[in-house]
């Protein structure tokens, strides 16, 4: 029989994969809830004892998405029947839809501030940990504590003196302020992830691009950039899963014009209250470009790329 | 292809000083060995004439241009990195065509090239394949295409062998020096390993401690080295040394340890007080009518030779020699010198005196 340090027994596969089974049943279970509850009607939304089996609906869709009006009966005979299958679910609720809500604008404004601070965070962030990495800066180990310890407290501590420096240079309910806002918090996270990635590319490609006949700035772009995708994708990713779900800045900075997501959908009023499934079906939807980057990028995630080209 | 002069280059990072002001010239064509234990300043002088680093100090000279400041891209030369430095995320074919796209060559005749050069080096069937998969030989053999692909005026390596397995290093040095002489281009070539230094490099400069010790050829300096580093750092096993105190008068031809007299090449430099006997293990031999007496401590059986330790008076000294000449550990036995081949060296300053036999080589670095 072989015997083999590295191998993992039969037992032991076992038991990781069980693990990792239960581990993904607890993270997917709510996130399942959620998807279903987007198709429940609002009765099944908070129906006690839970149901599992239900008729699906889009009303939770059709509530998210438009305004609705308790219809009188003169309003209905003004309409006349409904010509569109969500004009149709607005009716069987006794409503007519007055137009569309303020979702769509909400959603843009969340992909807006979302990927606009992803993007100068990584510029800001690769040139930072690019210089930190190659160059000789005064004060290098004094100046990265104090990037890292803007990230020391939860960045709502200082929501307060925030707030009154945005009303004073009128970064209220702007999305420039938003993105400044979330580039800054994240931006000490990307500089050190960024600096560890850049770290790890061996100098020797830069000085072999100089002598081939690149500038320096060249040599950045055409051969480290390349090779820091990895790090730069995987970085990207934790900065816009920050600012796409951030809440707190969101709720107290923004209302209007600038107002992101997640504050609006808790807000999602149908007839009797909350309306569940229009919460849900918002939540849901909102998770769809995260995810969709996220499965972009995944490639670059995965490392490898540089295996082998430099001998350690 | 170029001559390079290098004059009074000085290099300091901070306090401390990496390379202290050294002088010397790379003739066209030639294959030139920067060696030196590690941390001497080589790669460090290395990186300067190649413009990775700029000189605190001095000047470098190519093909009698002055480029101490200028950036690399513009001295048009060639480095070929330790690490082999191939970009990852090109392929073969690519990577040894990266220079000529950067000097805005059209694709086909790049591509030309670039076939060419992987006919020389025997790789064209690698060509399409990703640099991650290859072996150390392969990918030395592309980091060289790189570098030959652009005709360079020099080529730089710096330590191109270092990462390969010990056997496989054997063959390259024989392909890197066989494709030196093809293409007779001035090489400086960085190593640490005096064997390789001495088995390919035409001239060699021994540097140590950021100063260069001796500047010449191979045979020049195993035969005469300069200082008793050199002496030490060169050969295997490598030079004895003999201290005794004495007082040697120019012009004398003999030397007397423990009332033996030695002769030496006539000595065209006077000293007095420590001074050190130094003589390569292979011009000793054993010889029990020999006034110079010793002790064998150690034999060690190297196939057609043997080297043997023996415990004297003034240190310990090893005899290369013949293996089936006798030799058994305990033995008190008479020890003669090569008389044309003696060093002397002032033990203080580690120089070697001036003789008849070494005044031409030491006046050369």
């Amino acid at each position: 029989m072989s015997f083999s340090v590295t191998e993992p027994t039969k037992g032991t596969k076992w038991f990781s994969g069980i693990l990792v089974v239960i581990y993904a049943v607890i993270t997917i279970v709510p996130l399942l809830w959620i998807i279903a509850t987007g198709f429940k009607s609002p009765a099944d939304s908070i129906a006690y004892p839970p149901v599992v089996f239900f008729e699906p609906t889009l009303e939770g869709y059709v509530n998210l998405f438009t305004d609705r009006t308790r219809a009188t009966a003169e309003m209905l005979e003004e309409a006349g029947p409904p010509q569109t299958w969500y004009e149709e679910i607005a009716r069987e609720r006794g409503t007519v839809i007055s137009g569309p809500s303020r979702y769509g604008e909400r959603f843009l404004n969340s992909v807006i501030i979302g990927f606009g601070s992803t993007a100068l965070c990584m510029v800001l962030g690769t040139a930072a940990a690019y210089a930190f990495s190659r160059f000789r800066v005064p004060l290098k180990d004094d100046l990265l504590f104090f990037i890292l310890s803007t990230r020391m407290m939860p960045p709502i501590a200082v929501a307060i003196p925030i707030f009154l420096m945005f009303r004073n240079l009128g970064l209220n309910d702007t999305h420039l302020g938003m993105i400044l806002l979330y580039t800054a918090v994240n931006l000490s996270l990307s500089v050190w992830l960024l600096k560890g990635f850049i770290d790890e590319i061996p100098m020797e490609y830069e000085e072999a691009a100089l002598i081939d006949g690149y500038t320096r700035f060249q040599a950045f772009y055409k051969v480290v950039l390349p090779q820091a995708a990895t790090g730069i994708a995987s970085t990207a990713i934790f900065c816009l899963i920050f600012a796409w779900n951030e809440y707190a800045f969101a709720v107290l900075l923004t209302s209007g014009t600038a107002q992101t997501a997640p504050p609006f959908i808790p807000n999602i009023i149908g007839v009797n209250g909350k309306d569940w499934p229009a919460v849900a079906a918002g939540a849901t939807l909102f998770l769809v470009p995260v995810m969709v980057f996220t499965v972009l990028l995944r490639k670059h995630l995965l490392r490898g790329i540089t295996f082998g080209a430099v001998r350690k | 292809m170029a001559q390079i002069r290098i004059e009074n280059v000085r290099k300091e990072f901070g306090a401390f000083t990496a390379v202290q002001s050294s002088t010397f010239t790379i003739e066209d064509g030639e294959f030139f060995m920067l060696l030196g234990p590690s941390g001497c300043g080589k790669t460090t002088t290395l990186r300067m004439m190649a413009g990775l680093e700029l000189p605190t100090s001095g000047e470098i000279f190519i093909d009698g241009e002055e480029v101490g400041m200028k950036p690399a891209r513009q001295r048009d030369i060639a480095f070929v990195f330790q690490m082999f430095a191939l970009y990852p995320h090109l392929n073969v074919g690519k990577n040894i065509s990266y220079p000529l796209i950067s000097q805005g060559m059209a694709k086909l005749e790049a591509k030309k090239k670039v076939h060419e050069i992987a006919e020389i080096l025997g790789i064209t069937d690698i060509l399409d394949k990703r640099v991650g998969g290859l072996s150390g030989g392969d990918r030395q053999r592309v980091a060289l295409g790189r570098a030959i692909v652009r005709d360079p005026k020099a080529f730089f390596m710096d330590e191109p062998l270092g990462a390969l397995d010990a056997e496989f290093r054997e063959h390259m040095s024989e392909e890197l020096r066989a494709l030196h002489n093809r293409m007779n281009a001035t090489t400086v070539y960085v190593t640490h390993d005096q064997l390789e230094a001495m088995q390919m490099g035409d001239k060699i400069v021994v540097m140590n401690h950021g100063v260069v010790e001796q500047f010449g050829a191979p045979q020049d300096i195993y035969d005469w080295p300069a200082t008793k580093f050199v002496a030490q750092f060169i050969g295997s096993p490598p030079m004895n040394f003999l201290d005794f105190d004495a007082s040697v008068s120019e012009g004398s031809t003999a030397v007397t340890l423990e009332s033996a007299s030695i002769e030496v090449p006539e000595t065209r430099e006077g000293a007095s007080g420590a001074i050190t006997l130094g003589v390569r293990p292979e011009h000793l031999s054993l010889d029990d009518s020999a006034a110079y007496r010793g002790r064998i401590t150690a034999t060690e059986y190297l196939g057609t030779t043997q080297i043997v330790t023996l415990d004297t008076a003034n240190g310990e000294l090893k005899v290369r020699m013949s293996s089936e000449e006798d030799a058994r550990v305990g033995d008190q036995t008479g020890i003669t010198f090569d008389p044309r081949t003696i060093s002397l060296f002032n033990s203080d300053t580690g120089q070697a005196l001036r003789s008849a036999a070494n005044m031409e080589v030491l006046a050369y670095g």
